[in-house]
C-alpha cells in the first residue's frame, strides 16, 4: 500500500484562495487562469510550500552534483577508512580573540593493535581552510564538460574534508550522498513517468470504455495489488543479469518499478473518468459532434490534470523508496552506481554501523526526500480543485 | 453470507493462477538456471565439473523440457501431493524448508495487524477528537517520520541503539537456548520478547497510514448532525464518541487490511533480512541469489496465496462488520 491513501480533504477555515474581501483581488480571482487559482491555493500551504523549496534544492543539487560535490564519488584514501564526521567551524577562537574563519580540523589517526581498526581524533594543531568555488578533483559535467571547480572544498586541493564522514574505503560520504541524489531522484521521474503512461492508458481506457474493459483492467489491477510488492520486486530484479551494464540495469529497475507502481495512478485516472463521464459538459461536447479523443483530449484531461499531477507527485516517493530497499539488498543498482540505496549497502550489518554510524546518512536523505514530496503532493491536492 | 463466501472463493482461483503463472516465471526469468549457476560457482573455485554429472543433472531436474512442461509438473507436484519440489542449494524438499519459517513469517504478519490496530484505534481517536493540539502534531509528525523511513532503515537503527546502548546483539526469534527444546510456555515467552522489536520496525509504515486514515474519517464523521443529536440528549462525551462516529469511522479502516497485507508481508520480508531472523525474508533473497528457483518460486507462492487469504477473510470482517456492505454485497451476488 502506498503513502498516497486517498486521505479526506481537511476543509481549511479560509477556504476561498486570496480571501475575496478586497474586491480588486475578488476581480483578479475571478479571472485567473485554473492554474493560477491552484498556485495562490497551494502557496497557503506553509509546510507544501517549504517541502517545495526542499524539493527545489535537491532536483538542483541531483542536477548539479559534479559541482555541489567536494570531490568525486571514487575518491579513496586508504588513509581515512571509516574517518568520523568533521565538524564546520566559522569562528576561529585559537588565536586568543574571535575570528571569522571556515575551517576544518585534521584528523590524528592511530591503528587499534588488536583489530587493526583506526581510531580518529581532532588534531586542532591542524586547520583545512575551506573555500567556496575551489579546484578540486577534476570531473565531467554531465558526464561531458571538464571542469575542475566545485562549490566548496579545501583550499588547498591535497587537503582532504569529511564533512558526513568517510566510508569503507575512505570515500567521502558527503559527495557520494550528492551523487546518489541524481540516480535516486532520477529513478524516482523516470519510474514514475512510466508508470504514468500505463497508468493513463489502462486506467482511461477502463474508465471511458467500461464494461467488459474495465472489468479486465480491474481484475488486472486487484492483482496487482493483491501481491506482496517486495518479494516481486526482489524476484524481478533478481532476473536482471548482472553482466548488464550500469545504464540497462538502471532502466531494468525502472521498468520492474513502474511495472508495479502503475495501479494506484490508474485507478485515480478510472475514478476520475468515470465521474467526468456523466458531466453535462461532456455530453454537450459529444452532441456537438467532437470525436472521441478531442472529447478526452480537449474536454476531460484538462479537468483532471491537476489530481494527476498530485497523484504522480506522491507516487514518487513509493519509487523512492523501493529502489533503496532494492539497491539495499544488492538486488537493484549495483555498485559503482551511487544511488542512496546502494550506499546503504555500507551500512549491511551491525560492526560497520556501530562502528560508523553515519553510513546511516544516506537513508536520511531518502527521508527528507520521501517526506518533502509527500508535503509537496498532499498541497498539490488539497488545492487540486480550485473551484469547490 | 454464504452467497457471499463462494463467490469470493470462485474469484479467489484465477488469481491464484495467475499468481502460480508469476511465480513461475520469476523462476524463468533469469538467463540459465541453477545448474549453470552452479558449475560456474565450481570453476570459479577451480574444480573441474564433469559433463556427465552435469547431463544427470538437466534430466533429473528436466530442466530441457519446454517450460510449460516444467511450469504442468511444477503445479502439478504442488496442488496434488504439496510437493514443491527439491532445493538445489540444500539439497532437500523445498516443502520442509518452507512451512517452518512460514509459521513464523505469519505469526509476525498477525502480530504486526494486532499491534498497529491497537496502536492506530486509541491514537487515532484521540488526535480527531483532539485535533491540533500538542498530542496530535507530535503523533502527526512522528507519523510522517515513520511513513518517509524505509523500514530497513528503522531496524537498522534499531540494532545499532540495541547494540550500542544496551549491548545487546540482535539474535533470531528463538533464543539459542530454546532452539531445540520442544513448545512450551518458556519458548513462547521467549519468542515473545524477541518478537516486540520486528514488529513495531515492521508495523510503523502501516500504522502511521492507519492514523491518519482514521482520523481523517473520524473528524469528517464528528462534524456530522447526529453527533449533536446524540450529546443534545445527553450522553456522555466517550459514548457519544465511542458509539456512533468511531464504529463509522472504523468501516474504511476494516476494508484497508487487504492493502496493509501486502506492504506488511513486503516488510515482514525486508526486516528479517536486516535483523537476520529466522522467517522467509533471508532465505528467499538467498535462493534468489542463488538462482535456486523452487525455493524461491514456493515462496512467492506461497506468500502471495496466504496474501489473498488474508484480504479474503478482511473482505468478510468487512461485511460482518458493516451491514451496509452486507447488504450491497448480497443483492450484487
Amino acid at each position: 500500500m502506498g503513502l498516497n491513501l486517498p486521505l479526506k480533504r481537511r476543509p481549511g477555515p479560509a477556504d476561498e484562495p486570496g480571501g475575496a474581501a478586497d474586491p480588486a483581488t475578488a476581480d483578479a480571482i475571478a479571472a485567473a487562469s485554473q492554474w493560477r487559482l491552484i498556485w495562490l491555493r497551494f502557496r497557503r500551504h506553509k509546510l507544501a510550500m517549504g517541502s517545495l523549496a526542499v524539493v527545489c534544492v535537491m532536483a538542483l543539487i541531483g542536477l548539479f552534483c559534479e559541482f555541489v560535490a567536494p570531490t568525486t564519488p571514487g575518491e579513496y584514501s586508504a588513509e581515512h577508512t571509516h574517518a568520523p564526521p568533521q565538524a564546520l567551524h566559522f569562528v576561529d577562537t585559537s588565536g586568543g580573540g574571535l575570528d571569522l574563519g571556515f575551517y576544518v580540523y585534521g584528523y590524528d589517526s592511530t591503528r587499534d593493535q588488536e583489530t587493526l581498526a583506526r581510531e580518529y581524533t581532532v588534531d586542532e594543531s591542524e586547520k583545512v581552510e575551506l573555500g567556496f568555488f575551489v579546484e578540486g578533483t577534476p570531473y565531467e559535467m554531465w558526464g561531458v564538460i571538464p571542469a575542475d571547480t566545485h562549490l566548496f572544498g579545501p583550499e588547498n586541493p591535497e587537503d582532504r574534508m569529511y564533512l558526513l564522514g568517510a566510508d569503507r574505503n575512505g570515500r567521502d560520504m558527503l559527495s557520494r550522498i550528492v551523487y546518489g541524489t541524481r540516480v535516486s531522484l532520477s529513478i524516482g521521474l523516470v519510474g514514475v513517468a512510466l508508470a504514468f503512461v500505463l497508468g493513463v492508458v489502462l486506467g482511461g481506457a477502463s474508465g471511458y470504455f467500461g464494461g467488459r474493459v474495465d472489468t479486465a483492467i480491474q481484475r488486472v489491477i486487484e492483482f496487482t495489488m493483491s501481491i506482496p510488492t517486495i518479494p516481486l520486486w526482489m524476484g524481478l530484479s533478481a532476473a536482471v543479469p548482472r553482466e548488464w551494464g550500469p545504464l540497462t540495469t538502471y532502466f531494468a529497475i525502472t521498468v520492474i518499478l513502474s511495472l508495479i507502481g502503475w495501479t494506484d495512478l490508474a485507478r485515480v485516472v478510472r475514478g476520475r473518468f468515470l465521474s467526468l463521464r456523466e458531466e453535462d459538459f461532456v455530453l454537450a461536447a459529444r452532441l456537438d459532434g467532437c470525436s472521441r479523443s478531442r472529447i478526452i483530449g480537449r474536454h476531460m484531461l484538462p479537468s483532471f490534470t491537476s489530481h494527476i499531477v498530485a497523484s504522480l507527485t506522491l507516487a514518487i516517493p513509493l519509487m523512492i523508496l523501493a529502489e533503496s530497499a532494492l539497491s539495499f539488498l544488492g538486488l537493484g543498482l549495483q555498485p559503482p552506481v551511487v544511488s542512496w540505496g546502494v550506499l546503504m549497502q555500507e551500512a549491511q550489518n551491525i560492526h560497520s554501523i556501530a562502528g560508523a554510524p553515519w553510513t546511516l546518512l544516506p537513508g536520511v536523505a531518502v527521508t527528507v526526500a520521501v517526506l518533502a514530496l509527500n508535503f509537496v503532493g498532499d498541497g498539490i491536492r488539497d488545492s487540486a480543485d480550485p473551484y469547490q | 453470507m454464504r452467497a457471499l463466501l463462494i463467490r469470493r472463493f470462485i474469484y479467489m482461483v484465477p488469481t491464484l493462477f495467475a499468481i502460480s503463472l508469476v511465480s513461475f516465471l520469476i523462476i524463468q526469468l533469469p538467463p540459465g538456471n541453477y545448474i549453470t549457476t552452479y558449475v560456474a560457482e565450481l570453476s570459479a573455485r577451480g574444480q573441474s565439473v564433469d559433463q556427465t554429472q552435469i547431463r544427470a543433472l538437466e534430466e533429473r531436474y528436466g530442466l530441457n523440457d519446454p517450460v510449460f512442461v516444467q511450469y504442468l509438473r511444477w503445479i502439478g507436484g504442488i496442488v496434488m501431493n504439496g510437493d514443491f519440489g527439491q532445493s538445489f542449494l540444500y539439497q532437500r524438499e523445498v516443502s520442509t524448508l518452507i512451512w517452518d519459517r512460514i509459521g513464523i513469517s505469519v505469526a509476525l504478519a498477525l502480530a504486526t495487524i494486532v499491534v498497529s490496530w491497537g496502536l492506530a484505534i486509541p491514537i487515532g481517536i484521540y488526535s480527531a477528537v483532539r485535533q491540533h493540539s500538542v498530542g496530535d502534531y507530535v503523533f502527526t509528525f512522528i507519523g510522517f517520520i515513520g511513513l518517509a523511513t524505509p523500514n530497513f532503515m528503522l531496524a537498522l537503527i534499531f540494532v545499532w541503539i540495541a547494540f550500542a546502548y544496551f549491548g545487546e546483539s540482535m539474535g533470531g526469534i528463538v533464543s539459542p537456548e530454546f532452539a531445540d527444546s520442544a513448545w512450551n510456555l518458556g519458548k513462547v515467552l521467549d519468542v515473545v520478547s524477541n518478537l516486540w522489536m520486528p514488529v513495531l520496525i515492521i508495523g510503523t509504515a502501516g500504522t502511521a497510514v492507519l492514523i491518519r486514515v482514521l482520523r481523517a474519517n473520524l473528524l469528517d464523521e464528528l462534524r456530522k448532525p447526529y453527533v449533536t443529536t446524540a450529546r443534545a440528549k445527553g450522553l456522555p462525551e466517550w459514548r457519544v464518541i465511542l458509539k456512533y462516529p468511531v464504529r463509522m469511522a472504523l468501516s474504511p479502516f476494516i476494508s484497508t487490511v487487504g492493502w496493509v497485507l501486502p506492504t506488511i508481508v513486503g516488510g515482514e520480508v525486508m526486516v528479517s533480512i536486516v535483523l537476520s531472523l529466522d522467517t522467509t525474508g533471508p532465505l528467499l533473497l538467498q535462493a534468489l541469489r542463488n538462482q535456486d528457483m523452487y525455493l524461491a518460486g514456493a515462496f512467492i507462492l506461497v506468500l502471495g496465496a496466504l496474501t489473498l487469504i488474508g484480504t479474503l477473510i478482511s473482505d468478510l470482517l468487512l461485511a460482518w462488520w458493516d451491514p451496509r456492505i452486507r447488504h450491497a454485497q448480497a443483492e450484487e451476488a
